[in-house]
């Protein structure tokens, strides 16, 4: 729960303008229904120190409740009987106790008078402090509050929320007051209405069932192109996520880890700090589709780390939940615009800095490190978190499939892959050696990957090696979170040939 | 209290979009209001499965008929829910009813009375997730975290009479939960601003 000054936890709105407005228009529409006077007006809730609005809806129209008042109140005590105050309450008030006027008078109290000589004036009470009995409580005087001040405590006292003294003054002004002793029940009514929230873990894969079965039954006239669905899915599963953690937990330490020049790298930031990073590298997308860019400071460079550095440094706290809307708005912005543009748009090219991907491999990869981003962040607050959907995963793992020549080609170009003997530079277009990545598990698949330039074509007949891994772990070792070395991989065939392979995948991994 | 003249922009947007058929509209859709469907069915039905199913009809519904939204009667998130109240009682009548033909065990009475149940606990949900932050913020430290309305009011920052003000107010929205229309229990929930 956030106070006033907090940032309201974001829900889901897609313009921050809107935000505002249904906000006041909730508040006017749940108060009109139950004709509450007073609880549509806004500008009372965050006003500390302004009350009684509404101290008067109530107060005409209960004057016919004699008969039922102590009936009501004994109602209300009844349920009231478990408090903890309870059961001292009178101690020290009893009259029959610790001496009093039913005591035998003590000796000096009944001095000068004779015996038998009904006393006309009631004798004072023995100190207790004499009795050497323990001290009783010390009795609070009686709380003489004004109707006003008792009325604006009902909400308190129905939560057992204010002082013993106070449930007191209360309880004795709902015996003489109906209209208090009627809203007095309600609100104890409405006290047995709260429930602790229930884990509202919607299952992930529900989003794409609902969907589809509403897209069978009425055809969209404006489709999602399939190549931007595993961004869809993607943002609304890290969406739900952050929606189930709490503020704190928006600056747990999470690394980002990839690797450069074949050693690992990483990079210390907040789970903040990763949706902050993830809005700003989407921004390439949106700059190319024409919207606009979440990053308006300078960065060194237009890649995707000089972007999100420029991001962070470009204001002076870290950020925090407030980074999730402006997130959540651009991953639908980008969805919806796609849309428009259509399938054939999957071509335009998408600028990275370094280099350019298509469009619609741009929407993959991003769809690709929203969920390793998701991985990172859910492990830092210590959430479960699934892969993507087989589907989904099966058109990342063909994207890093696809990239992977390129990879190799600029391994070779850095002088980082092994020059072995058996390497052939083939003209585009021929066939050359290939290396068979064989993925296992759901969205798995088999892949030739030529090795000899990007041009080349794979070739079943010029396989030299065969390499075997979970699809996962493929995933895995293509952010940079696991090392060419220590991936889980069946190998068979030209050891050199696997080994560049498994480091051109760990390259493909970038901040 | 003033109604406002125009519902929320997004909403006639949303109903815009949903109209002409955009498929991310509806993503959209389902990603603002799935976990307010998904959370009142399943209080009412007390049921994952039974739950899933009602958001399925709901989503169905609101795709296959934006037209039957109008933004004049207030905000698309008090439709949808109502549209999932109504669903999910309507689900929830047949199931008892179904069972009571099937076992005779129990009376039509104490069928109506558990749907009367259900029915006010999703309200009551739906109004306290609806209710501005203040006044949910308060009764969450006075309720759940046991707070007296003092310390509420020192962990809120406001004054006490702020906190006292804030637990009353939000009672008296919770309260309007037993609130119900002139038709059968529950088919005409307080989904305010639906009118």
């Amino acid at each position: 729960m956030s106070g006033t000054n907090r940032f309201d936890p974001y829900d889901g709105h897609d313009g921050h303008d809107a935000h505002g407005a249904e906000q006041n228009d909730w508040i006017g529409g749940v108060g009109g229904v139950g004709g509450v006077g007073g609880v549509g007006d806004d500008n009372e809730v965050d006003g500390p120190g302004k009350h009684g609005h509404g101290e008067h809806d109530r107060s005409d129209g209960h004057g016919a409740h004699d008969g039922h008042e102590d009936y009501e109140k004994r109602r209300l005590d009844d349920r009231r009987g478990a408090r903890p105050e309870d059961p001292d309450r009178g101690t020290g008030r009893d009259p029959g106790r610790d001496g009093g006027p039913a005591d035998p008078p003590p000796p000096d109290a009944a001095a000068g008078r004779s015996a038998g000589e009904p006393a006309r004036i009631p004798k004072p009470r023995s100190s207790v402090e004499d009795t050497g009995l323990p001290l009783p409580e010390p009795a609070p005087a009686p709380l003489v509050l004004e109707h006003r001040v008792l009325k604006a405590l009902l909400g308190a006292w129905a939560l057992a929320a204010c002082s013993p003294e106070e449930a007191t003054a209360v309880e004795d002004h709902l015996g003489g007051c109906g209209a208090c002793a009627d809203e007095a029940l309600r609100l104890r009514d409405a006290v047995g209405l709260l429930h602790p929230p229930e884990s509202l873990d919607l299952d992930p894969t529900l989003r794409t069932r609902v969907l589809a079965g509403c897209l069978d039954r009425r055809p969209p006239r404006i489709p999602v192109p399939e190549w931007a669905a595993p961004y869809d899915a993607e943002s609304a599963r890290l969406d739900a996520l952050l929606q189930d953690i709490g503020d704190a937990e928006w600056h747990a330490p999470v690394r980002l880890r990839w690797f450069e020049g074949d050693r690992p790298a990483s990079r210390r930031t907040t789970v903040a700090g990763v949706i902050a990073h993830l809005l700003t590298v989407d921004g390439l997308v949106a700059l190319a589709l024409g919207l606009d860019d979440p990053l308006d400071a300078p960065a060194k460079s237009p890649g995707p780390a000089d972007r999100t550095e420029a991001f962070w440094q470009a204001s002076r706290f870290p950020p925090t939940r407030s980074v999730r809307g402006p997130w959540r708005e651009q991953a639908h912005n980008l969805v919806r615009t796609v849309a428009f543009a259509g399938g054939g748009s999957g071509r335009l090219p998408v600028s990275y800095g370094g280099f350019e991907l298509p469009l619609r491999d741009a929407m993959l990869d991003r769809a690709f490190e929203c969920w390793v981003h998701a991985g990172d962040i859910a492990e830092a607050v210590d959430y479960p978190y699934e892969p993507p959907s087989p589907r989904n995963l099966h058109a990342m793992i063909d994207l890093g499939a696809r990239m992977l020549p390129t990879a190799l080609a600029a391994r070779r170009q850095a002088g980082l892959a092994v020059p072995g003997q058996t390497r052939h530079l083939v003209p585009a277009g021929a066939p050359g050696r290939s290396l068979r990545l064989e993925i296992e598990g759901l969205g798995g698949g088999e892949w030739l990957i030529p090795l000899d330039s990007p041009g080349a074509l794979a070739s079943p007949d010029r396989e030299v090696a065969h390499v075997a891994l979970d699809g996962v772990e493929f995933c895995q070792l293509a952010a940079g979170h696991v090392s060419p070395e220590e991936a889980a991989a069946g190998q068979l065939g030209d050891r050199d040939a696997i080994r560049d392979v498994l480091f051109a995948a760990a390259s493909l991994s970038r901040m | 209290m003033a109604r406002r003249d125009a519902p929320p922009r997004w909403d006639r947007k949303m109903q815009q979009r949903l109209a002409r058929g955009e498929a991310a509209a509806l993503g959209e859709l389902y990603d603002r209001f799935a976990s307010l469907v998904h959370g009142l069915a399943h209080r009412v039905l007390g049921d994952e499965h039974a739950a899933d199913g009602i958001t399925r009809e709901v989503f169905a519904h609101v795709w296959e008929n934006p037209e039957a939204y109008d933004p004049k009667q207030g905000p698309l998130r008090s439709w949808v829910a109502t549209l999932t109240h109504r669903l999910a009682v309507q689900r929830l009548r047949a199931n008892e009813t179904a069972a009571l033909a099937r076992d005779g065990r129990g009376s039509t009475e104490e069928l109506e009375h558990r749907v009367r149940r259900a029915s006010v606990a999703a309200r009551a949900d739906y109004i306290v997730t609806s209710m501005p932050t203040p006044l949910r913020a308060a009764l969450e430290l006075a309720y759940f975290q046991r707070r007296d309305y003092r310390q509420t009011a020192a962990d809120l920052g406001v004054t006490e009479d702020e906190a006292r003000r804030r637990l009353r107010l939000g009672l008296q929205l919770l309260s309007t939960a037993h609130d119900t229309g002139p038709s059968a229990a529950g088919t005409q929930p307080g989904y305010g601003g639906g009118r």
